[in-house]
């Protein structure tokens, strides 16, 4: 029994985690209408950034995750603007196609930058805390509580801000958000500012547990699209049940299965909502 | 070399079937690839079967995951098969990672056979398999040449341009999305069973997903929606690679990891570009008439 807890307990803290790339991509979804699969390379390049900052610049890990989040959501905004939005006239799935390349190709500039070594942060070594039964690495603890002040920050920006309003606004309705004289563009940069900017927290939330390369961000994006998927593909509130879900049953799945296979249960989540409630647990609508 | 333009060509006329005529998209093209690869090699090695068998295996079970995969999305937008099929080669890599016992792992499986092998001389041998694939490929070209100018097709393009239309006009839309993607996915596990007999060895890591976008920039150089297309920008996929390398050779005091960084980079950033300014590609498609 204690060890079930323990497994429940990793992975709530994981789909904590898991939840701010998922958001990142699920916010990007329903404004924009595509599946943004560049996401895998700029939660990357945010770990990258964080990295930089934490090892050179000697920031401590929670400063370095803004720096990770700036770096990302800007690389977010300008891949976007150069490559991405001038195809998205040629459709959604035109679109999917050349953000799978974009994120060859941008995985590639970290790589011929950094190599495929992998590489750790700079972190000061804690002994695990012991909670009757159950264990909990400080380091884990800190980046649940990253996680939760992201989220907790999105939500007040989405709810109370006059530009949340209108992410909200074009999400919900692209052409009465037009009728009422919204920017689209300018809510498009700004979703990719604050989605690729999630990722990259993401990123580098999941490389403080162990290392970075420049798979990072791959590794981990079958998890993030079966959360968004799971929760509802568009919704922000079902991104984070999803990964609460994705990330429970992750670690559930390694009292039955090989750790190697923690990613396949994302994918067999997958065919499963598709199967049975094609808008997730969350969602409003599929397309 | 000329072998590896005839395993992209297939792989870009199977694309061809399902995005160039019926709109659908499939990202995950390396996994019905290695799928099909992995079929055939434990069929010949493991089971002792006979080449064409395990290939034939190879295409009638990669065509049953592509059915499995097709159903499963079949009343959503196309944005979840392309979720769907990118997480399905993500699995297939899983799986032939971790199930040692069956796939050896990471170590991959050798000694797969191909026709005459050793009993040639390996010049022979890579001149017969060239010939064989290209068999394959004229074949599969046929084929889907065939379907193109038959009612079939047109039914596909109806149903890319607008599936409403199709349905209101009494085609029964999901039968023929699955039908497509089957036969796409068969002519992808084939691909990749000609590619285990060829090279010999399969493993993890031969199946990258670079090799997704390999075969979606053979076709969208060439000419979505064209057949000929479709064979014509593998061609040109060849010569695009083998020039990469050989500029790359040139630039000095690179690591061989940036080397490689920067031809990855070159083929993503080359879709990118044709995507942008040559959606048409080469041969643009021209709509046979009925």
């Amino acid at each position: 029994m204690p060890e079930l807890l323990q497994l429940l307990v990793n992975g709530l803290m994981a789909g904590t985690v898991l939840a701010v790339p998922a958001i990142g991509f699920t916010a990007i979804y329903a404004v924009l209408r595509f599946p943004n699969f560049a996401l895998a390379s700029h939660a990357t390049i945010g770990a990258f950034g964080g990295y930089v900052a934490n090892t050179a610049g000697g920031l401590p890990a929670w400063a370095a995750v803004a720096v990770a989040f700036a770096v990302a959501g800007l690389v977010g905004v300008l891949s976007d603007t150069l490559v991405l939005r001038p195809l998205r006239p040629a459709g959604a799935i035109t679109t999917a196609i050349a953000a799978v390349a974009l994120n060859i190709a941008l995985e590639n500039v970290v790589r011929f930058v950094f190599g495929n070594d992998h590489r750790g942060y700079d972190l000061p070594l804690q002994r695990d805390w012991q909670v009757a039964a159950i264990r909990v690495g400080p380091q884990q603890f800190q980046n649940l509580l990253i996680a939760l002040v992201a989220m907790a920050a999105l939500f007040l920006f989405l709810a109370f801000t006059r530009t949340g309003k209108a992410m909200r606004a074009v999400a919900d309705n692209p052409t009465l958000a037009n009728v009422k004289g919204v920017d689209a563009d300018r809510v498009g940069r700004l979703v990719n500012f604050v989605g690729m900017g999630l990722a990259g927290v993401g990123g580098m939330l999941l490389g403080l547990d162990t290392s970075i390369d420049p798979l990072t961000g791959f590794r981990v994006i079958l998890s993030v699209f079966a959360a968004a998927v799971v929760g509802g593909l568009g919704s922000i509130p079902g991104a984070v049940v999803g990964a609460l879900t994705i990330g429970v049953a992750e670690e559930l799945s390694l009292v039955a299965l090989a750790p190697a296979y923690r990613t396949a249960v994302g994918f067999v989540a997958i065919l499963f909502v598709l199967t049975l409630r094609p808008r997730g647990i969350l969602g409003e609508r599929a397309y | 070399m000329l072998t590896f333009a005839g395993f992209y060509g297939l792989m870009a006329l199977g694309l061809n079937l399902v995005w160039g005529m019926a709109g659908m998209i499939n990202l995950g093209l390396v996994g019905f690839f290695a799928f099909g690869a992995y079929v055939s090699a434990l069929a010949t090695v493991n089971m002792g079967a006979p080449i064409p068998a395990g290939v034939a295996a190879a295409s009638a079970l990669t065509a049953g995951a592509g059915v499995v995969m097709a159903l499963t999305t079949r009343n959503l937008r196309g944005d979840y098969l392309a979720i769907v099929t990118l997480g399905f080669s993500e699995v297939v890599r899983l799986v032939a990672s971790n199930e040692i016992w069956l796939t050896k792992g990471t170590d991959g499986i050798s000694g797969i056979p191909g026709p005459w092998r050793g009993r040639v001389t390996p010049e022979t041998f890579n001149l017969i398999y060239l010939a064989i694939v290209a068999v394959f490929v004229v074949a599969a070209f046929w084929l889907l040449e065939r379907v193109r100018h038959s009612p079939f097709g047109r039914v596909l393009r109806a149903i890319r341009d607008d599936e409403q239309i199709a349905a209101v006009a009494g085609k029964p839309v999901v039968a023929f999305k699955v039908q497509a993607f089957a036969v796409s996915a068969g002519i992808l596990g084939t691909a990749g069973a000609l590619y285990g007999h060829y090279i010999s060895y399969v493993a993890p890591d031969s199946f990258a997903p670079l090799i997704t976008i390999y075969a979606v920039l053979a076709l969208t150089a060439g000419g979505t929606g064209d057949n000929r297309g479709a064979v014509v920008g593998a061609l040109l996929l060849v010569f695009f690679m083998e020039s990469t390398r050989f500029a790359t050779g040139w630039l000095p005091g690179l690591r061989p990891v940036q080397v490689a960084a920067v031809r990855e980079f070159l083929i993503g950033a080359s879709l990118v570009v044709v995507l942008r300014w040559r959606p048409g590609g080469l041969i643009p498609e021209r709509i046979p008439r009925a």
